[in-house]
């Protein structure tokens, strides 16, 4: 199990807008 | 803090979780860590889909306090949008939830002050500063409160 992140930020913006919901953005710079 | 299964499964349903990675996506990351002036990792942001920030969480946190402040920033967001009862419903989750997280102390205080925002009852901050007197009392919150009973 694990979080559905986006990683085109504006392309998620427009899904927040779509289905109505906040937009959680997390600034990383973790290993991937 | 990310793996965790409760953080997981509060994330995907309540929010859309977008990654703006130093290396992965430096352009999306130069361009909104300068928009919302967020020069340090990790940074995570609770927007509202018009891109309007209602809280900041930065640094790392063990896995109950940063599941916490994702539900504090939820909660902030409902009482900016004046939906005050679901506001303090958000808010009493975090003190019935994890009482011992650090957000839990300002958790019960903006309960409180979203239920007297929704109901327009005194009683309720009178009720939130006599709990303050129980519990966090060497809280800033508690302090806050202190003027409420």
């Amino acid at each position: 199990m694990k979080i559905d992140f986006r990683y085109d930020v504006d392309k998620a913006f427009e899904d927040a807008k779509q289905q109505r919901k906040p937009l959680l953005l997390d600034f990383s710079a973790a290993p991937m | 803090m990310w793996p965790e299964t409760r953080v997981v499964r509060f994330v995907n349903e309540n929010f859309i979780a977008a990654r703006a990675h130093v290396k992965q996506n430096p352009n999306d990351f130069k361009q909104y860590s300068e928009r919302y002036q967020a020069p340090w990792t990790p940074t995570i942001l609770v927007l509202d889909a018009n891109g309007t920030e209602h809280h900041r969480i930065e640094g790392f946190l063990p896995a109950d306090d940063f599941l916490a402040q994702l539900m504090l920033g939820w909660a902030r967001m409902a009482f900016n949008q004046q939906q005050f009862a679901e506001a303090e419903r958000r808010y009493r989750a975090i003190v019935e939830q994890l009482p011992e997280s650090e957000a839990a102390a300002e958790a019960l205080y903006w309960t409180g002050a979203a239920k007297y925002k929704a109901t327009g009852d005194p009683a309720a901050l009178k009720q939130t500063g006599e709990t303050f007197k129980q519990r966090y009392r060497d809280t800033a919150w508690a302090k806050k409160a202190s003027v409420w009973s």
